[in-house]
């Protein structure tokens, strides 16, 4: 369980050009932060780094947990969640055998695959193959994942793009509840969050 | 343990799903033995003499086939992200991908093996040896062939990349291999080309994977 994230002088480089340094956050259990900035800013990558796909080029990324620190790697195979722009769903597969699946591999908890599917209205799609499912529909599976598999930590890409207003308002309920449960939010978005977030600008120095 | 044996049933539900990607590997195989005696010679006598060996080489290429696939279709669509943030290392992650290339296409691939060098004049009392070194060489193909799928990762054309990359690790098995099946038909000991063999694909088995993580890492990075 991570209760706090510590980003210090963060620098990332991609394909020989910086796109940010000295970036600092401070994330606490129950906190959101609203990620904004210009298109090719790095928060996609900044989101990355967090999860370690990323190597950055300087700066330190650090997970707190109940007890103190968090080792990295612990943090990552058990603490977080990532909901990016390619949601690795396989769009020959069924809806169902996607979420069964991930649910297995992100860690399942009990109930977890019932409450998902309540939660973002699934129990209609569940047999049809991803690639029938419109986009609002898959990025609702691809966030089902988050409620199957409890881990504190969500980094979400545009989380709400394709959603219709009930379902982001939906959603907003959902993150508001991860929150106080002492989850911890890091969205990169362009629209506001449906919920109370901190905002936090990237790469303005640049 | 659960999650690598979820993740096992998926990529044999995904390899054996829409598209039927070991078929193309077996119909690939039995094309290319066809062309053999179309251009060196149909005479059985000169045929049978290069049976198994013709046999065991085409086993190789066929099993490049599906290499490019391997890491390459969760590289794009996002879920090798995620399988990375599983409980699981990535090794392992490796590994189970590798072992699913060889349930999914080596095995069918040794199947037909013995069918098509028995087709191109190898004796039939031969055909379980053949396909008892087409399968445990399969194993070391899969393994190889992941290593290469996964430094090739990310890398426009990989499919060729790899396919250089790969054969010249192929060799000690196709030698080890066709060489245990041709002591057998001349009436030597067959054992230590096959032991050679296992050792070769054991060594693979522990090795690549560290390999494959490494290269995997390197393309997400």
């Amino acid at each position: 369980m991570i209760t706090g994230l510590v980003i210090e002088s963060l620098a990332v480089e991609r394909g020989g050009r910086r796109l940010f340094a000295d970036f600092d956050l401070t994330l606490r259990a129950g906190e959101a932060v609203a990620l904004t900035g210009a298109n090719g800013a790095g928060k996609t990558s900044l989101l990355r780094a967090v999860a370690g796909l990323i190597r950055p080029l300087a700066g330190i990324v650090r997970f707190q947990g109940a007890a103190g620190a968090v080792e990295a790697e612990d943090a990552r195979s058990a603490g977080l969640h990532l909901l990016g722009h390619h949601d690795g769903l396989k769009t020959t597969r069924t809806a169902w055998e996607e979420l069964s699946f991930w649910s297995a591999w992100m860690g399942p908890a009990a109930g977890g695959l019932e409450r998902a599917v309540e939660a973002f209205e699934l129990a209609p799609l569940l047999d049809l193959e991803v690639r029938r499912l419109s986009a609002g529909q898959r990025r609702r599976l691809a966030l089902a994942r988050l409620a199957a598999s409890p881990r504190s930590l969500w980094l979400l890409d545009e989380p709400l793009a394709p959603l219709d207003a009930a379902r982001r308002a939906r959603f907003g309920g959902l993150m508001a509840e991860h929150l106080s449960g002492g989850g911890l939010i890091l969205a990169a978005v362009h629209d506001p969050l449906p919920i109370p977030a901190r905002a936090a600008v990237i790469g303005e120095a640049a | 343990m659960s999650a690598l044996a979820s993740l096992l049933r998926r990529e044999l539900a995904l390899a054996w799903g829409r598209g039927g990607g070991p078929l193309f590997a077996c119909a690939f195989y039995a094309g290319v033995a066809t062309l053999l005696p179309l251009a060196s010679s149909p005479e059985p006598q000169r045929l049978a003499s290069l049976a198994t060996g013709a046999a065991f080489a085409t086993l190789a290429l066929a099993s490049l086939l599906s290499l490019e696939r391997l890491f390459e279709r969760d590289y794009e669509d996002g879920a090798l992200d995620l399988l990375t943030l599983g409980d699981a290392p990535l090794e392992a992650v490796a590994a189970v991908k590798c072992l699913a290339q060889w349930l999914a296409t080596g095995a069918p691939l040794a199947l037909l093996a013995p069918v098509i060098a028995v087709a191109l004049g190898a004796e039939p009392r031969f055909a379980p040896m053949i396909f008892a070194s087409s399968l445990l060489a399969g194993l070391g193909f899969a393994f190889v062939g992941g290593a290469g799928a996964a430094l090739a990762l990310g890398a426009k054309r990989g499919g060729v990349l790899i396919a250089v990359i790969v054969l010249p690790l192929f060799v000690p098995s196709v030698v080890f291999g066709a060489g245990a099946i041709d002591a057998l038909a001349s009436g030597l000991d067959w054992r230590p080309g096959l032991v050679l063999l296992l050792a070769y694909c054991l060594a693979a088995v522990g090795l690549t994977p560290f390999a494959m993580a490494a290269g995997v890492r390197n393309a997400l990075g």
